[in-house]
């Protein structure tokens, strides 16, 4: 008898493991996303109104932009809710998984808050419709003006439980916001959420900023800025406003961007004609030169260990990527294709580095091995450039301009994202114009 | 295998065709190779002192016609000896931001370099590179990207 028990046992955990089946595989484009059902949450009626928060609405709100994370991956089809047939209370309590599988969902995402004592409460759950099971669920208390933010670390919990990835929806993107004729471009910082809701513009436009670029470990900024006509790398923090010229050099420092730790600047200075890349420590203010050499060196990017770093430089003639251990030493060039190449950017993982191409008149973003191997060329345009990583290494963001005509008609600059199999090209809704875009690490963490 | 050899001799003939083309169609007009020569966005420091010279793609060496134009310069600053300049180095649309800025920077310096050959001291001219910022002509063609390949030396006193 208790042999019994034990094999019924093992058979339950069998079947269940075997019925385990929503799993995304992600290593390439994904031909058939997985159709997801995304019930509104159920408002509790004890809600309390809460300033400027339509409360009536807020599960559909949430449950929209969780739609719109899902969708922009191109892993998920979330399905059409005048399908759905049960009441979102009665779902996120115990779904009837068959009238769901009727719909062909193979996942649901039910939930509920609450907003009581200025407090907004907010629990949700992930079932899996096929094993007629509760795959993760997770409750969490914030203050209400913070729920879009809740909308996106549930889409990020459950994007993590399905792919096996982390997640990058709670994150936001800053930028160039761009406005005017394309010979008298105003151009101002830029920031929003991952999704382009909440945007917030950081300066006025009465001097040309270029670059901004986040820090990975916090919500600093690096970007250059022509103030008082001098092009200098500031360090922007965008929360108090302050800002710094990062260094004291005697001419043009640009291309910043900042070491994994966030603890220093990495930089071009341009003097005498000369651009080399040079480190600033923000707690010691020390400053070091990296290279030494009579051509252009820019674009430098850190490797997430801080080993190495990967730069721009002319050397052999044209723009090729090389790669160096960050103290300047062993410097590598790794492209050698057809075409010359920039902006070199390391991937959040490592394992990959992220450029333009320009080849023929045409403006590639590809993504390589850290050696050089393993070209892959994601999209082509007449003018894109400037990838930056989503935090999870998975989707690049970027800016693409348009040709003009003979009075500059016609000209824009979007931004743009596609994941690194080269699926699921799509536009960056912006308020204006945009480039320059960085992404930031996820800010729940 | 005959086959092959015969199409890469087509393809050789016909690219020569297309190169000859294409060099006689370049030197027409006001483009030499790809440097601008015209005179359409040309201003001028003092008459018959234009204020801009204009380079090659990728490149920042000057030409015959740019040395000629910023020995004029220098001659026109010698005899201004209180006047002070900028030189505003730029770069087309078709390159990197972060290149273009180096880009220009060099061109306004190859430009500077020059003029101190000729005796106008370094104090009197300051730098600055604004990459591909500030396209003079904003149309998507290769006459307006060589006007955009400059630098202009701009009086600041």
């Amino acid at each position: 008898m208790k042999k019994l028990i034990f094999i019924l046992i093992i058979n339950i955990l069998s079947i269940n493991k075997s019925f385990a089946l929503i799993e995304i595989d992600i290593t390439r484009g994904n031909l058939d996303p997985l159709p997801i059902a995304v019930s509104p949450l159920h408002v509790d009626i004890k809600s309390e109104n809460y300033n400027g928060i339509k409360i009536k609405s807020l599960g559909e709100d949430i449950s929209e932009i969780i739609e719109n994370n899902f969708r922009s991956t191109g892993l998920f089809n979330p399905l059409k809710k005048e399908a759905f047939v049960q009441k979102p209370d009665i779902a996120h309590l115990k779904p009837r998984f068959e009238d769901w599988r009727l719909i062909k969902a193979q996942a649901l995402v039910s939930g509920k808050l609450l907003i009581k004592n200025g407090k907004l409460k907010v629990e949700f759950r992930l079932w899996d419709l096929a094993a007629a099971k509760e795959m993760t669920a997770l409750a969490f208390t914030t203050t209400p003006s913070n729920w879009r933010r809740v909308a996106h670390i549930i889409s990020d919990k459950i994007y993590e439980r399905l792919t096996g990835e982390e997640g990058y929806f709670d994150t936001r993107i800053i930028y160039v916001a761009e406005s005017g004729p394309k010979n008298l471009r105003i151009k101002k910082l830029a920031i929003m959420d991952q999704d382009g809701a909440n945007t917030k513009y950081l300066t006025l436009g009465n001097e040309l900023v270029l670059t901004p670029r986040f820090n990975p470990t916090n919500q600093m900024v690096t970007y250059m800025s022509y103030f008082r006509n001098m092009p200098r790398v500031y360090l922007l923090d965008i929360e108090t406003g302050t800002q710094e010229v990062v260094g004291n050099f005697p001419g043009m420092t640009f291309a910043p961007r900042f070491s994994p730790d966030g603890k220093k600047i990495v930089m071009s200075f341009a003097k005498d004609g000369n651009s080399d890349i040079y480190t600033m420590d923000l707690d010691t203010r020390l400053v070091e030169r990296i290279t030494d050499h009579s051509s252009i060196d820019t674009s430098p990017s850190f490797s997430p260990d801080g080993k190495f770093i990967a730069f721009n430089s002319d050397r052999s003639g044209l723009q090729q990527i090389y790669v160096m251990r960050s103290d300047g030493s062993e410097v590598k060039r790794v492209t050698f294709g057809n075409g010359i190449y920039g902006t070199p950017v390391w991937s959040p993982r490592g394992d990959l580095i992220a450029f333009t191409k320009m080849r023929k008149g045409k403006f590639y973003i590809g993504v390589m091995r850290t050696d050089g191997t393993g070209e892959r060329l994601l999209t082509e345009n007449y003018y894109q450039e400037a990838p930056s990583w989503s935090p999870n290494g998975r989707v690049l963001v970027f800016y693409r301009e348009t040709k003009s005509g003979t009075k500059g008609e016609g000209f824009s600059a979007k931004l743009w994202s596609i994941d690194i199999t080269g699926y699921n090209e799509r536009r960056l809704q912006t308020e204006t114009d945009a480039s320059d875009p960085s992404w930031s690490s996820l800010l729940s963490k | 295998m005959f086959n092959k050899n015969l199409k890469n001799v087509l393809l050789v003939i016909f690219a020569t065709f297309i190169l000859s083309a294409c060099s006689t169609a370049k030197k027409s007009g006001d483009i030499d190779g790809d440097v601008y020569t015209g005179k359409e966005t040309v201003k001028y420091l003092a008459s018959g002192v234009p204020d801009r010279i204009f380079f090659a793609t990728n490149k920042s060496s000057l030409t015959t016609a740019s040395r000629a134009t910023l020995r004029k310069q220098a001659n026109y600053l010698r005899k201004n000896k209180d006047l002070n300049v900028t030189i505003e180095g730029h770069a087309d649309e078709r390159g990197t931001r972060e290149y273009n800025l180096a880009l220009g920077e060099r061109r306004a310096n190859a430009a500077k370099d020059y003029l101190m050959t000729y005796g106008i001291s370094g104090k009197r001219i300051s730098v600055i590179s604004y990459g591909k910022e500030k396209p003079v002509n904003p149309a998507s063609t290769p006459l307006a990207w060589s006007q955009n390949r400059r630098s202009v030396t701009v009086k600041v006193n």
